[in-house]
């Protein structure tokens, strides 16, 4: 059996700068365990501009941006695996994990970061009827296959969801020749960044159809078109409106979910809303010694932030290691309400001696909505913000001496919407 | 004088501005800004509007068969198809470093084309 | 090339036969139209072993359902396909309900059916705990099962072709003709001239039956459409839970499958004749079964759904109609397998023996061989070993340790072995039939380009050349530079 400090499952931004912070923090003994054949994680397909803005202040591209984190690993003394996937995470903290190298492994480790990002929703999960012709995939496929592998998965497209990646793919397509006849949003509203919109699909001459969703595919082998129909309030197709689209190509980008298979094996306890483990602010999970951090905990819009959790939980974990905390601990526990869909972390150690961010995402578009934090009768926080969105996260920072200072054990993050 | 709507993507707000243009194409006015940046977002808009291109270049003997390139600074947006025919016919030998230089000053835009990544 | 018997259709039953006849010292070739086996009816069904209390007493689907049933263990041990003997309940729901199971006990007892039991709502809440409260009791019949479908055609053969057959895909008949005792079938790939044919083309049986002028039968392709949830709604179903039967059949079904998920399904819907291709999900087809299934385990969520689907029942046209397993009055040289809809899984291995016996009687001076091998060599299942052999096996061969489909943990080693097998896969959905590669949640949304890329390798052909399921079904157009 090896034996490591801490063992960070994902090599992609969460996993780097979780460990790279880890490392800072003077845990000795460090190993990323990466399923892919490089680290970089996702990134490496995104080869599109609009990355770092906030933590580098300058924009890159999704390669270099996980690139100014490969680098600091390769000179740093922390050991990674790549093309290894970690299958079970067993009691006392042991990893086992598998490649073509070194077989099977068993890892115990004092502390583990899981760090494994998200996936998205397939075809199934959303229940389009129609013919099971090739030709319909979600967008990130795509993106491998065009960015990757060199290869068109299709010249006449359709693209269901307006998220990022859809838009994102939209205008790579088009610029490599692909015709995209649309991109249908089932929302009134787009779940992608508005500049994504001016710059995939409004400088690309691609309608983005709201309220619209593709209701049939067609074609026997090959994708031969779409029938698309608006939607209701209620985001039922409304009869009379079905259009045929032809096209080649579906493809998905309706939602994104934590890759929480090995979390869940664990027994970690995971929040209903985010599919992600339930941590404290330090990101520790139900379980003691396992963090959670990046898209596996919580879907991020921006790397950025990503990076930023992820350093949180390598000093979570350093800390850890470093004093073996024992014993419950006393929280502080956090909600939404109010159109405040969740909130990240879930508890507070009552007894933290940081600020905290409260990162958190609303359920529609507001304008002019106060955030307000709250403890029973006491406010903690106000402040009306111009416009929030479900596309993009938000944060609200509570100072560490007003949590110690609350009677009652409970936060709750809610919106104060003007009145029309 | 001509007008023209558009949406700020400055920042998330996302501030609707209209923008009202002389005949030889000078911005007389922008409204529906709600600061400073909407302003400059709505003029360099009207006057000179520039992107960031991103693609591959196809790369032989490369671990991988194209390598991820960006233009070293945004071009003019009305440039980028004809860029991308540039880049397209671009073959390049591996092995290619992040930042080096694929496709100097493409179609007399003064942008280089330079790989994101390692192949 | 000339063969004693040639096999017209590679479902279950035509796979089966093939495996069945090359017991005997003959040349025989079985004949697919697609570009894998296993891509009718067979891939697309409830997947489950019926007791037997269905069929009308005394009709051959009640002789070969009750036979198959009692077989099935048996075929699935020797051909190493995934097999639970988990049991059926059909559910009741009101005292009409109750005199029914009356009916199918006594029927399933006329049949053969052994073990069953009429049990009370206490029962019942005991062996399927999130029931609705609404089902006051049910028949329990034991022997009823759960196959993996395709695995079992995959299986009988790959032991086919073990024991000397050959199997050409992308083969479709569109022509036969009968000279001299011989027939000469025209194929996508050029001609074949056998002695015997045997026709197992579920719903296009009527069609290839016509080419020989018979006429005596003609095939509805009877759509059912399924929801299959992911395996963490395991827990939810226990044994297969049947309704009460209607007219259209035996009503929508809530089962395990073999390897964990939940299936649900199937609706009933007669198509045109003309409509054998059309497998579209419907958004009706999908709301009954949605809805049906909510008075079965009000709890079950199809928002768990992982995916959808439709397959075709080969119906022989009129009342009551029976399998339809007999030479042909036109050429007693042609035997039919028609009509071979439910319970038709369930009793394959029966068909195949009948069959046998059939093709027997027709032509006595085919030999039994003493080299015949009984048995398909399993399939490494690297995600069933202990921890143990794992590391053994990935010590002989890395490749066994290098996961491709996280969400079934299947290595490339096992997908390399699927495209190697006797009649391996050629695509990517039969890589996912033979190994689950792409099975899981994600649906192929990660594994999906590296499959692509290992059949392409292994294959010595161009990515772009690779398709989901044949022909046109390509994934990949022309570089992009």
């Amino acid at each position: 059996m090896l034996k490591y400090d801490l063992v960070v499952i994902g090599g992609g931004p969460a996993g780097m700068a979780a460990a790279l912070k880890a490392k800072e923090c003077g845990v000795k003994k460090i190993l990323i365990l990466e399923r892919a054949e490089t680290l970089g994680g996702i990134l490496e397909q995104c080869i599109h501009a609009g990355f770092g803005l906030h933590y580098f202040g300058e924009e890159l591209t999704g390669p270099e941006y996980a690139y100014r984190f490969i680098e600091q690993v390769e000179a740093s003394d922390i050991e990674v695996k790549v093309d290894t996937m970690v299958l079970e995470i067993r009691t006392g903290n042991v990893v086992i994990a598998t490649n073509n190298v070194d077989g099977m492994l068993e890892i115990s480790a004092t502390a583990i970061i899981l760090a494994m990002g998200c996936r998205e929703r397939p075809r199934g999960a959303l229940d389009i009827p129609g013919s099971r012709a090739s030709g319909i995939m979600t967008a990130g496929t795509a993106q491998k296959y065009v960015n990757i592998d060199g290869y068109m998965p299709g010249k006449k497209i359709v693209i269901l969801g307006s998220g990022d990646i859809g838009l994102i793919m939209a205008r790579r397509m088009t610029l490599e020749g692909a015709k995209v006849e649309m991109v249908c949003e089932l929302m009134p509203f787009s779940g992608g960044l508005q500049r994504n919109i001016v710059q995939c699909l409004e400088d690309m001459g691609i309608p983005l159809k709201l309220s619209c969703t593709v209701i049939q595919t067609h074609g026997i082998e090959r994708l031969e078109g779409v029938t698309i129909a608006n939607v209701d309030e209620n985001r039922r197709p409304i009869p009379g409106t079905e259009q045929y689209v032809e096209c080649d190509t579906l493809l998905l980008s309706v939602g994104l979910i934590p890759e929480n298979e090995l979390t869940r094996m664990a027994g970690i306890i995971i929040d209903p809303i985010t599919n992600g483990a339930i941590v404290d602010e330090n990101r520790q999970t139900s379980r003691p010694g396992i963090f959670a951090c990046g898209n596996v905990l919580q879907v991020h819009d921006l790397v950025d932030y990503v990076t930023e959790e992820s350093q949180i939980a390598g000093a979570g974990a350093a800390a850890y290691i470093a004093n073996r905390p024992r014993g419950r601990n006393r929280y502080v526990s956090v909600s939404g309400k109010d159109g405040v869909r969740y909130v990240v972390p879930q508890n507070i150690n009552v007894s933290t001696e940081q600020d905290v961010k409260l990162y958190f995402r609303v359920a529609d578009v507001y304008r002019n909505a106060r955030i307000i934090v709250e403890s029973g009768d006491k406010v903690l926080f106000s402040k009306k913000k111009p416009k929030l969105a479900p596309g993009e996260m938000e944060y609200v920072i509570i100072k560490a001496k007003d949590i110690g200072e609350l009677e009652k054990k409970q936060l709750v993050v809610r919106l104060e919407v003007p009145k029309q | 004088m001509t007008t023209r709507d558009m949406i700020c993507v400055s920042c998330p707000i996302g501030c609707a501005l209209h923008v009202e243009l002389d005949d030889d194409g000078k911005v007389l006015s922008v409204s529906g800004n709600t600061c400073k940046r909407g302003e400059k977002y709505a003029i360099d808009e009207c006057t000179n509007p520039v992107r960031m291109l991103t693609s591959t270049v196809r790369v032989n003997g490369g671990s991988l068969p194209v390598v991820p390139v960006k233009t070293s600074k945004p071009i003019p947006k009305g440039k980028m198809f004809e860029c991308m025919k540039a880049i397209n016919n671009e073959v390049v030998d591996a092995p290619v470093k992040l930042g080096d230089v694929l496709i100097s000053d493409v179609c007399d835009t003064g942008a280089d084309i330079i790989a994101t990544n390692e192949v | 090339m000339q063969y004693d018997v040639a096999v017209i259709g590679a479902g279950v039953c035509g796979a089966m036969i093939t495996r069945e006849l090359s017991k005997l010292n003959l040349k025989i070739v079985l004949l697919e139209k697609c570009n894998d086996v296993a891509m009718g009816t067979s891939k697309a069904n409830s997947a489950i072993v019926h007791a037997g209390f269905d069929a009308e007493p005394g009709s051959l689907k009640a002789q070969l359902n009750v036979q198959g049933a009692s077989l099935m263990a048996y075929y699935c041990n020797k051909l190493s396909v995934p097999y639970k003997n988990i049991g059926s309940l059909v559910v009741a729901y009101s005292w009409d309900d109750m005199k029914t199971l009356d009916e199918l006990f006594e029927r399933g007892f006329a049949n053969g059916v052994p073990n069953m039991e009429i049990i009370s709502q206490e029962q019942l809440r005991t062996m399927e705990p999130y029931i609705s409260d609404e089902a006051i009791g049910a028949l329990w019949a034991p022997t009823a099962g759960i196959v993996s479908p395709y695995e079992l055609t995959v299986a009988a053969t790959e032991n086919a072709v073990l024991n000397g057959a050959r199997v050409k895909r992308n083969s479709g008949v569109f022509d036969i003709e009968f000279k001299n005792d011989m027939f000469s079938l025209s194929t996508a790939t050029g001609v074949i001239k056998a002695k015997y044919v045997i026709n197992c083309a579920g719903v296009f049986a009527d069609q290839i039956a016509k080419m020989i002028g018979d006429t005596s039968f003609k095939i509805i392709p009877r759509k059912g459409e399924y929801y299959l949830l992911d395996k963490n709604e395991k827990k939810m179903v226990n044994h297969v839970l049947f309704h009460c039967p209607s007219k259209m059949g035996k009503g929508i079904l809530i089962t395990p499958t073999a390897h964990g998920n939940v299936l649900m399904g199937p609706t009933a819907i007669d198509l045109d004749f003309d409509s054998k291709l059309d497998l579209d999900t419907t958004i009706e087809g999908l709301n009954i079964v949605k809805n049906d299934v909510r008075t079965v385990i009000p709890a079950l969520s199809t928002r768990n759904c992982i995916t959808s689907f439709a397959g075709l029942r080969a119906h022989i046209a009129g009342d009551n109609s029976d399998f339809l397993i007999a030479p042909s009055k036109a050429n007693g040289h042609f035997i039919n397998v028609a009509g071979i809809e439910s319970p038709g899984l369930t009793a394959a291995p029966a068909i195949a023996r009948y069959v046998g016996n059939i093709f027997h009687d027709i032509a006595p001076q085919y030999e039994r061989k003493e080299s015949f091998q009984t048995t398909r060599p399993a399939p490494i299942r690297v995600n069933e070993l202990s921890d143990d052999a794992r590391r053994a096996l990935v010590e002989k061969d890395k490749r066994y340790g290098r996961i491709i489909c996280r969400c079934e943990g299947i290595t490339e080693g096992e997908i390399i072995d699927a495209i190697k097998a006797p009649c391996g896969a050629r695509d990517v959905d039969g890589v996912k039939r033979r190994t689950r590669a792409g099975m899981g949640r994600c649906q192929g949304g990660f594994c999906g380009s590296k499959v692509v890329e290992i059949l392409a390798r292994e294959l010595g052909e161009d990515m772009n050349e690779i398709t989901k399921f044949g022909n046109n079904s390509n994934i990949l157009y022309e570089r992009t530079k």
